[in-house]
């Protein structure tokens, strides 16, 4: 392995599971013997607002925020989110966002429009770009609220990391009951 | 040993545990709430919520005073109101080690200001630690009793955002045995500050500075780096590691104690290296020092004084004396995107109180909790926030120096949480002056904004003990309140009425809107109501339902050129009747089935 440090982002809507989701890459980078550092803002994020979390990985990471401009992978849950969060990629990053959208206060209030195609923007600026429908494929996992964890396993197909230890950091992160559901939606999004 | 990802916070909580802390206390603020929530994990050590960081700290006190170790943590502006215990307890020092944790939020994510908490360090005359990464978080809480009971003194822990909420890799260790039992011990010169007492503790206070100064000089939480010796940089906490991987060939003087500084550590790195720089968050505060020693050294000549630092904003900063070269500019996205700020979740019983004083042209003087939200369009119903308390002598004072009409439009909201934590004083004010202004307590039984904390009007403990709750009502009348009216906030045309019927009243009124916050998970405390729908056929597209800001009422913009209609995502929908309550064309209904 050598010296260069992978940066990661996860951006969303506050109340979608962000923190869990990075909390499981964090676990699983420790787990493959890496060093790894995450950072978010709590508080008043929660309250729907944008969510941005940040994960490094490497041999030795130091600044636990991702320089702007630096981030490898990108790792969206909302569309809207996803695409105001390109600016903080380096060029020819990876791109892998839910399809599913979240209409910000002034759209729900009829002032502003949700811009529309917007898989088709991030495209155009990002050709290595994966469009992941994580709700159906969560229903079909047998779930819903396992729609993350079929983002991750898209994620983790991105990533240095044998599925074992994956599925060690499920099994630490995930409740009990509803570890079945999320080991096949993980591997769903590893399949596409 | 084991390890684990833990956060600065988890890690905080972690170091109090290993240190043998029997006591912690804390009100909650982000970004420290998360330590006390850890503590309460290790069921050695006896963790509570305080009504305010004041009483945190001197139930810190109090537990080392017995000779026990204690810890107090709150969030940086927590420190103003913890600051009169504070200044005195550096004269009295401690029996059991005491650790007082500010977490400082530079770039106010969850903030009013930015305040730099190393200032009461030395304004305090303290010393104070500020880790870099959570394994140090760990290692200096410990290292913090130790040198609180070595040195006789509390122990300020400096974390900040970036560090309370940054996870990275900690190794765990196991809890200290065989410390001294506590017991109480008479020691009046050391422990009742009158003057004739703290006069002789002064000095004290002084040479300890001066001899945790020599302990910093020696110390391997201070560390020097030496790369190339053309640049040199000081620098500590969370901005070393932005140091390392903005100008990784400069050589580099850690701190680890931020206050004393370790003057002839400093010195000797000074005389090492060809250029130095002090790289620091916020306030000028280790370079105004070093420039006192009489050593040419740069720092906010360059680098920003507000805001958060980042390894790019110094790479910029040195980009500019040539010395680094300027990070390429980012990518940008040049078409205006809908901006996503916070907003009260849908059913939050503030909603309804915001809309009325909207409707009711109220001038508002607000405070600090979820209801601050209530600024936000399309509700519009803040007119000022200073601090917690505040909003009740604000109105006070306000009402002062208006006319008769003026005055009836004066409003002060306060949450349950904040009334308890510095609002009772402000409205013993209220009544004792007889001022004629009308305060609302939204009671909502918990400390929502930062997660979902008890306090004592919630009927039960961190620990989950039931606990009193407190009287709101009771309490108000007995400060001196006659006008004290209770009513359900949901209930539109009830909160219009009295609203009306108090702020026209020319007498000092309570008005105490009381519903459970809809995030509390525990269903005997709430429970929402059935998920509402609109009925297309009825919705004439009136908007009357979007003024209320919902975040589960989405406007459907027509394309065919005729009006729009809202919608209700009952996914989101916590059935709390409001918007029906507005509706006038009955088209809200509850879903069928
Ligand atoms: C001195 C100080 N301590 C802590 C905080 C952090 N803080 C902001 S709002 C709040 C509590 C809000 O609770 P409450 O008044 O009950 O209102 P709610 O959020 O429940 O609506 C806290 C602890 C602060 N801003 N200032």
């Amino acid at each position: 392995m050598n010296d260069k440090i992978t940066n990661i982002l996860l951006v969303g809507v506050g109340g979608q599971g962000i923190l869990l989701a990075s909390e499981i890459l964090a676990e699983a980078f420790m787990l493959a013997g890496l060093d790894v550092k995450k950072s978010e803002i709590h508080g008043m994020s929660q309250r729907g607002g944008s969510v941005v979390s940040h994960v490094r990985f490497g041999r030795e990471v130091s600044s636990p925020t991702v320089p702007e401009g630096e981030g490898d992978i990108l790792f969206g849950f909302e569309l809207l989110e996803a695409y105001r969060s390109l600016p903080l990629l380096r060029p020819g990053a990876e791109v892998v966002v839910n399809d599913y959208r979240i209409a910000p206060p002034s759209v729900l209030l009829g002032q502003a429009a949700y811009p529309d195609d917007i898989p088709a923007r991030i495209r155009a600026r990002f050709p290595d770009f994966l469009l992941v429908d994580g709700l159906h494929l969560a229903q079909q996992a047998g779930d819903v609220r396992a729609a993350n964890t079929v983002l991750l396993g898209a994620v983790s197909k991105r990533l240095p990391i044998d599925v074992a230890v994956w599925q060690q950091a499920l099994e630490k992160m995930v409740p009990k009951k509803a570890l079945e559901v999320n080991h096949k939606a993980f591997a769903m999004g590893r399949a596409l | 040993m084991s390890r684990a990802v833990l956060s600065g916070n988890e890690a905080i909580a972690r170091g109090a545990y290993e240190a043998g802390v029997l006591v912690a206390s804390a009100y909650p603020g982000t970004p420290s709430t998360e330590i006390l929530e850890n503590i309460v994990g290790y069921p050695e050590i006896d963790a509570s919520w305080a009504p305010n960081e004041k009483v945190a700290l001197e139930v810190a006190i109090g537990a080392s005073f017995g000779g026990g170790r204690a810890i107090a943590c709150m969030k940086h502006v927590g420190v103003n109101v913890a600051a009169d215990p504070l200044f005195t307890l550096s004269y009295t020092g401690v029996r059991g080690g005491l650790v007082l944790v500010a977490a400082d939020d530079p770039e106010m994510h969850s903030s009013q200001n930015e305040q730099d908490s190393r200032n009461y360090a030395k304004f305090a005359k303290v010393p104070m630690l500020e880790p870099a990464d959570s394994q140090e978080c760990k290692e200096f809480t410990r290292l913090g009793f130790d040198l609180s009971e070595q040195f006789d003194t509390p122990v300020m822990l400096r974390s900040c955002t970036r560090i309370s909420h940054g996870k990275s890799i900690v190794e765990l260790g196991e809890r200290v045995s065989g410390l001294p039992a506590p017991k109480l011990t008479k020691d009046a010169p050391k422990l009742v500050m009158l003057p004739g007492n703290a006069r002789v503790r002064h000095p004290l206070v002084e040479q300890r500075i001066v001899d945790l100064s020599a302990y910093g000089d020696g110390a391997a939480i201070n560390r020097k780096e030496m790369r190339s010796t053309k640049v040199g940089i000081i620098c500590a906490g969370v901005v070393y590691q932005y140091v390392r991987e903005a100008l990784p060939e400069a050589s580099v003087l850690k701190l680890g104690m931020v206050y004393p500084l370790p003057h002839n550590l400093i010195r000797e790195f000074a005389s090492q290296v060809e250029q130095l720089f002090v790289i620091e968050e916020l306030d000028p505060f280790i370079e105004e020092q070093v420039k006192a020693m009489g050593i040419a050294v740069t720092g906010k000549a360059i680098v920003p004084l507000c805001g958060e630092l980042s390894p790019g904003r110094i790479r910029a900063a040195f980009a500019k004396v040539g010395l680094a070269e300027a990070p390429a500019a980012a990518d940008s996205i040049t078409e205006p995107l809908p901006p996503r700020p916070p907003n009260m979740c849908p059913g939050c019983p503030h909603r309804g109180l915001f809309y009325t004083l909207n409707r009711l042209n109220a001038y508002v003087t607000g405070d600090i909790g979820c209801y601050t939200l209530g600024f936000m369009p399309p509700l519009n119903a803040m007119d000022t926030c200073v601090c917690m308390g505040a909003s009740v002598s604000n109105a006070s004072g306000i009402v002062r120096v208006l006319s008769p009409e003026e005055q009836r439009r004066v409003v002060g909201v306060i949450g349950d949480s904040t009334f308890l934590h510095t609002g009772v004083n402000s409205l013993m004010e209220m009544a004792y002056n007889r001022v004629p202004a009308t305060i609302v307590i939204l009671d909502n039984r918990i400390t929502a904004m930062t997660g979902r904390q008890e306090n004592p009007t919630s009927g039960y403990t961190l620990k989950g003990v039931p606990a009193p709750e407190v009287d709101l009502a009771e309490l108000c009348r007995v400060l001196g309140i006659e006008h004290v009216r209770l009513i359900d906030p949901n209930n539109l045309a009830e909160t219009r009425r009295v609203l009306e019927e108090e702020m026209a009243r020319p007498a000092p009124s309570v008005v105490i809107t009381r519903r459970p916050c809809c995030l509390i998970k525990d269903a005997t405390r709430f429970s929402p109501g059935p998920p509402l729908c609109i009925e297309p056929d009825k919705c004439t597209g009136c908007k009357a339902c979007l003024r209320l800001g919902c975040p589960a009422i989405e406007w459907l913009p027509s394309s065919d050129g005729k009006k729009g209609k809202a919608r209700i995502d009952s996914l989101l929908c916590n059935g709390c009747t409001v918007c029906q309550q507005l509706c006038k064309f009955d088209a809200i209904i509850h879903q069928q089935g």
